[in-house]
């Protein structure tokens, strides 16, 4: 063999690139069509084209005086209803995906989520105390902030247990993820304890707030909220991504990846504190939504191969879609009443999980 | 230069090494022998930057290692483990382009792929460029685990470079441990490269190292040339094994064989 045998090689390296940017470009297709489809479909239906048309004429634009007036019901719609429901489903969808995915390269585990940092049991906990406990206080606070209050709420208790399991799993500046892992097992189950008794002595009216949002849904979206949460949700997955072939190296084991001059601390760090930023301010708004960042990792992967450059991206893509996908069944299944999104994501995500299980089983030859 | 100053290490209140001093010129291959539990692979942690030692320093070119930048560093010296696990179903190919990370940092190029290509042809595995690195067998991925550490440290042009290998030839079968040995002793030869071996197996690491390292109990306890250290006082003193020496006979390289044990 010679420099000749190992030519093709390399070109079939430069090929796999192409065809993953052209996996990306398919993806973004497949989520455009998606908002087209969505924002067109309910109680007010919009023709594809005329979603097209309306979404080039925003309200503060002049053309938006065009408009004619049959159309303007629907553009009413689009743009109030629609569009800030769609922005906060793919920053849902992104947010943990992309998290999902930095989680189970952090972990070396494809398995891991990022509920494991503990942001999702914080978030409950602390809407639930607010529901439960928060009294006049609380309405007063919704009265000076309206519909951010919970949120708001949600959003500390977040950033508090992240930052405990994060204190726990930290020694001298070195963080353990493993003993992270462990940690946001427990943290969670407390949480999650905690959170019963809140339902325990909860009020008839309280129970059906608590249970709405422990089940997810993107009901509460609107353009302030959007703004909020991609400000916070955007900026740390843009972190996120920019790690992507640091967490590359975390495949060989954290020794080698400092071998190879990453600073491995460092990058523990930026990823938990972006996947608590990002997952936080979005469950902070819609509630428990589950198995995207498990689901759309293994789905990506299975398409492109393990490299992160190519998995983040993508999977920022995959969960928009099925985030969008689930929101749709779950407001057009049995409307008009909407059913909790979470429950979409759940009944689609397990099954999907155990197919997956099952090809492992083959693979480690059970 | 990679120089070992009055080195100590203790973790968790137990002294793992201590009061070890040697230097190693690149253009060298020093192997590092001893039983189990000695310091060997404590020792390689510390030259390679891995862990801080708690007494003494560990030099590479007259600096010390953690005042170096990690991605200089990076570019002169690597590692290989014992175990190279891999999380991810990442191709051999894909597991050595890892390796070329501190010269691309992310964006691979043509001249990345083009070397880790040679380095997996030098480790002969070459037909193992698209298979699941986690799906090889254990010799496999010693191979390409070796190409991995070869092509991270590839350019000569990154100044003098360290290959530090932690027992490479313990999944292999004996031609591929000669063949990663001579391997090692070839860049070595190359004059900028210095080499440190963990080897088990005495004959082997005499087939090809410059000089020879004994631990024992976390203590350097002899350091010279093949020829010296190759001698049965020395190895029964290193091992508790009482031995004889041999010549071998095609190039009377000295080996060393144990007495039965009654």
């Amino acid at each position: 063999m010679s420099s000749a045998s190992t030519m093709p090689l390399s070109l079939r390296a430069t090929r796999s690139v192409h065809a993953r940017s052209k996996i990306l470009l398919a993806l973004g297709l497949v989520l455009f069509v998606i908002i087209v489809l969505a924002a067109g479909t309910g109680a007010v239906q919009i023709p594809p084209l005329l979603v097209i048309k309306l979404l080039v004429t925003p309200p503060f634009s002049t053309a938006w005086q065009d408009i004619p007036q049959e159309h303007m019901q629907q553009a009413m719609v689009l743009w109030n209803i629609r569009l800030p429901r769609l922005g906060l489903g793919i920053l849902t969808g992104m947010a943990l995906a992309i998290s999902g995915a930095a989680m189970q390269a952090l972990l070396r585990n494809p398995l891991a989520e990022p509920s494991l940092v503990g942001v999702s049991g914080g978030a409950a906990l602390f809407a639930s105390l607010a529901i439960v406990l928060g009294g006049s206080w609380m309405l007063a606070l919704q009265q000076s902030i309206g519909e951010f209050a919970l949120p708001i709420f949600a959003f500390i208790g977040s950033l508090l247990v992240t930052i405990l399991i994060f204190i726990i799993s930290t020694r001298q500046g070195r963080t353990s993820i493993a003993l992270m892992l462990l940690a946001g097992i427990a943290i969670g189950s407390l949480c999650g304890a905690l959170i019963g008794l809140m339902t325990f002595i909860a009020s008839d009216l309280q129970m059906r707030s608590l249970n709405f949002w422990s089940l997810g849904s993107l009901g509460a979206a609107t353009w302030p909220m959007v703004g909020m949460v991609s400000c916070l949700g955007g900026a740390s997955v843009i972190i996120l991504l920019k790690q992507a072939s640091a967490l590359n190296t975390l495949a060989l084991g954290e020794v080698q990846a400092s071998l190879l001059g990453v600073s491995v601390r460092k990058l523990n760090q930026v990823c938990i504190t972006c996947i608590a930023l990002a997952v936080g301010a979005v469950v902070s708004v819609t509630g428990i939504i589950g198995f995207i960042g498990l689901v759309a990792p293994h789905l990506v992967r299975l398409a492109v191969g393990p490299d992160q450059r190519v998995v983040m991206p993508a999977c920022g893509l995959v969960g928009a879609i099925l985030v969008l996908l689930s929101d749709l069944l779950a407001r057009t299944i049995a409307a008009p009443t909407e059913i909790p999104v979470g429950i979409i994501t759940a009944l689609l995500g397990v099954p999907f999980f155990l197919a997956l299980l099952f090809r492992m089983r083959r693979k480690i030859g059970l | 230069m990679l120089e070992i100053i009055d080195t100590g290490l203790d973790i968790g209140g137990k002294t793992l090494l201590d009061n070890i001093s040697f230097t190693i010129a690149p253009g060298e291959f020093v192997a590092i022998c001893g039983p189990n539990g000695a310091g060997k692979s404590s020792l390689i942690r510390l030259m390679c930057g891995e862990l801080p030692p708690t007494r003494g320093q560990v030099r590479w070119n007259g600096k010390a290692l953690h005042d170096w930048n990690l991605l200089q560093l990076a570019r002169q010296r690597a590692l290989m483990q014992q175990r190279g696990e891999v999380g991810f179903d990442y191709t051999a190919l894909e597991v050595i382009l890892l390796g070329r990370h501190p010269h691309h940092q992310g964006a691979a190029r043509e001249m990345d792929s083009r070397i880790a290509e040679a380095a997996l042809f030098e480790v002969d595995a070459i037909h193992l460029a698209h298979q699941i690195y986690s799906t090889l067998s254990g010799g496999e991925q010693a191979r390409v685990q070796m190409a991995r550490v070869l092509a991270q440290i590839w350019e000569a042009a990154q100044g003098p470079r360290l290959l530090l290998l932690d027992e490479p030839t313990a999944a292999l079968d004996p031609r591929q441990q000669h063949r990663i040995l001579g391997i090692a002793r070839t860049w070595a030869n190359k004059g900028d490269v210095a080499v440190v071996a963990i080897v088990h197996d005495l004959n082997l690491a005499a087939q090809y190292a410059d000089r020879i390292a004994l631990m024992r109990d976390g203590r350097l306890q002899k350091m010279d040339g093949v020829e010296a250290v190759m001698n049965p006082d020395a190895v029964e003193a290193c091992f508790d094994l009482p031995c004889v020496l041999l010549k071998h006979p095609d190039g009377g390289t000295p080996m060393i064989a144990a007495r039965r044990n009654h």
